[in-house]
């Protein structure tokens, strides 16, 4: 049994009597540890399938296996706590508390798990450690670079230690150089800590840094091929 | 998620609009001030009238003529001349009343008094010697009036601290001649500077005998009232049923309603004091909760505008894991911080108010008004307060709670 397995899923938005699919029919699989990129143009249904996977959305039809359990058996709240524990996200747009340090962004999640008071500030550290921004601990976002903001936010991603972090065009808003160092943070995750990570880009280039590579076309799967020659993100960006 | 950790969020959120946050309570705390202040004033007032009935022995019982007032058209009949001499004879009489000690008539009024070229207008009491018994104050100087003196419509007279000053200013009054009305009166007593006991300001009084203040002052032949001391507390209830036995059988009453007279006791007239002054403060304090609804309106207002602007921030707490119930505390702990600061400061603008108004009362009427914080009322206005964050929290707290997580972080 595969970590993720989406069989025949379905996803139709409904609305003032109008109905549009976003997802047609789409079946794959993703087992622990890969690091999966899901490309497509826009409408292709990619923005909505990693929102079903990440257990932000609900769908209209087939299942939904993560970690062998189907997604519609949880409640809200049973899904709230697997997305603090099980799940890491990190958006195009940094999604950032502007009022606090960047210390504080990073134990958000915390504030929601069970883990106890007095370790966030070490788990805090640690992630920030990782992501290579223990220069910035008490900045505000505002005082940070594109590049720095979106690292904050794989920081905060990573504190709860998550089985899989999702990423939405985490370089959308970043200039080349910036997102060659962001990538270059996820592939570390996914290499050197063992992260699942699950990425969604329109961006060839920024989706060749993963091993997988999944296309969506009008909400079915286009196509679904391992990366010959992954891309390192670090030998490019010292190129 | 600890309480602690809710309630810096929750401060982070509140902190970031200071001066909209400080607008929005503004109703809440002139809800609390008007509240505080209403209770406030209420037991300073409640406990002033209280004093002043106290302050005449638990064991004094007065009979007014005329009816009981049980409304505003019935104070005309209690100027009635229905208690006469034979009256307070009855009453002195042992087998009548058994625990009356002391039965003392009573006439009083405002009349002009005069030394040489200075005048003043004193309230004139016709009374006996036991009116210094009664209230617990005897002349500073000179003595009381003697029984004969009082039979033998003696042209005596003892006045208080006022009435002294302004006739005689700093010059000696005793033995010196006063005339009230045009009759002449030789000062017997000085009292001191005594104050208002029992409703009745003593500086400004003047005591002469009844006997001289019916036959030569008013020309009336009837009491304002009768006063009488009953031998102890024990014996007022007693006391009260046989006076009312003895003039209703010399008034040839058989109907208690047809009572051309009725009898005050202090327990009943603090019982009666209180009960009013109570319906009043609850009244008035209601009056003042109405603003409390409309500033309960002003937080769920500024509250849904809060949730709408930070429709972002909650579609990120959902997507890292807060719950329904995580998002709903943190909203409707910010409303009832809101309300709890404004309370606080309602209480406290309040209390200050009270304190002031208490202070220039007691200084410019001479009146022993002190200043009470019922602690009561402290409670009331931070529950209040807190209720009122609740109630009109709920809702813009639930709309946050409610809203999807991808709606949300999509929310621009």
């Amino acid at each position: 049994m595969a970590f993720i397995e989406v069989q025949s899923l379905r996803k139709v938005y409904a609305s003032e009597g109008v109905e549009t699919v976003a997802l047609e029919d789409i079946s794959l699989s993703i087992e622990r540890g890969e690091f999966v990129a899901i490309m497509g143009p826009s409408g292709s249904g990619k923005s909505t399938l990693l929102h079903i996977l990440g257990f932000l959305d609900r769908y209209t039809g087939g299942t939904y296996l993560f970690d062998g359990k189907e997604m519609s058996d949880y409640t809200e709240d049973e899904m709230a706590h697997i997305r603090n524990r099980k799940m890491g996200f990190v958006f195009q747009s940094f999604n950032l508390l502007s009022r606090t340090s960047v210390l504080e962004n990073v134990k958000l999640p915390l504030l929601y798990s069970a883990i106890p008071e007095s370790q966030w500030g070490k788990r805090a550290l640690h992630a920030i450690e990782a992501v290579g921004l223990t220069h910035r601990i008490h900045h505000h976002p505002s005082q940070l670079s594109g590049g720095e903001k979106q690292r904050a936010a794989i920081a905060r991603a990573l504190v709860n230690d998550p089985q899989v972090i999702f990423a939405d065009e985490p370089t959308g808003n970043l200039d080349s150089k910036s997102g060659q160092m962001v990538m270059n943070t996820i592939q570390d995750l996914n290499a050197k800590l063992g992260h699942t990570i699950v990425l969604i880009t329109h961006e060839t280039y920024t989706a060749e840094s993963a091993a997988r590579i999944i296309r969506l076309h009008d909400g079915l799967v286009a196509s679904d091929e391992r990366v010959r020659s992954q891309r390192k993100a670090k030998d490019h960006f010292q190129k | 998620m600890t309480i602690r950790r809710l309630a810096q969020t929750s401060v982070v959120g509140l902190t970031t609009h200071k001066s909209r946050s400080l607008l929005t309570i503004l109703g809440i705390v002139i809800g609390i001030t008007a509240i505080i202040l209403i209770m406030s004033l209420g037991e300073g007032a409640t406990n002033l009238i209280l004093g002043q009935i106290q302050s005449i022995g638990a064991k004094i019982i007065a009979i007014v003529p005329g009816r009981q007032p049980k409304g505003p058209t019935d104070i005309l009949a209690t100027f009635t001349d229905s208690l006469k001499q034979r009256d307070f004879e009855a009453l002195r009489n042992r087998s009548n009343v058994p625990h009356a000690t002391v039965v003392m008539p009573v006439v009083f009024g405002s009349q002009t008094a005069s030394h040489e070229s200075e005048t003043y207008r004193p309230t004139i009491l016709g009374v006996t010697d036991y009116f210094a018994k009664i209230y617990g104050v005897y002349p500073d100087e000179g003595r009381l009036f003697t029984p004969e003196e009082v039979n033998g419509y003696a042209d005596v007279v003892i006045i208080g601290d006022e009435v002294k000053k302004e006739l005689f200013g700093n010059m000696p009054a005793l033995n010196e001649k006063l005339k009230i009305k045009g009759k002449s009166f030789r000062i017997i007593g000085v009292i001191g500077k005594t104050g208002q006991l029992s409703f009745l300001n003593f500086d400004q009084a003047a005591f002469i005998p009844y006997t001289t203040a019916q036959q030569y002052i008013f020309g009336i032949k009837y009491f304002n009232r009768i006063v009488v001391e009953a031998s102890s507390e024990d014996h007022v209830a007693e006391t009260v049923d046989d006076i009312k036995a003895t003039l209703r059988n010399l008034h040839d009453i058989t109907d208690p309603a047809k009572d051309d007279f009725f009898v005050e006791t202090q327990a009943e007239a603090i019982q009666t004091v209180g009960t009013i002054l109570s319906v009043l403060t609850l009244f008035l304090a209601s009056v003042a909760a109405i603003s409390l609804v409309v500033g309960g309106i002003g937080i769920m207002n500024i509250m849904l505008v809060s949730v709408t602007e930070r429709t972002q921030e909650i579609g990120l707490r959902k997507a890292l894991g807060a719950t329904r119930k995580n998002i709903l505390s943190q909203f409707l702990l910010e409303a009832v911080l809101l309300t709890m600061t404004g309370g606080l400061i309602g209480i406290a603008l309040g209390a200050g108010l009270s304190f002031i108004i208490a202070l220039g009362i007691s200084q410019i009427y001479q009146l022993d008004w002190g200043f009470s914080l019922p602690l009561s009322s402290v409670f009331l206005g931070l529950g209040v307060a807190s209720f009122i964050g609740l109630l009109f929290g709920i809702y813009p707290a639930r709309q946050a709670a409610l809203k999807s997580p991808i709606e949300a972080l999509r929310y621009e």
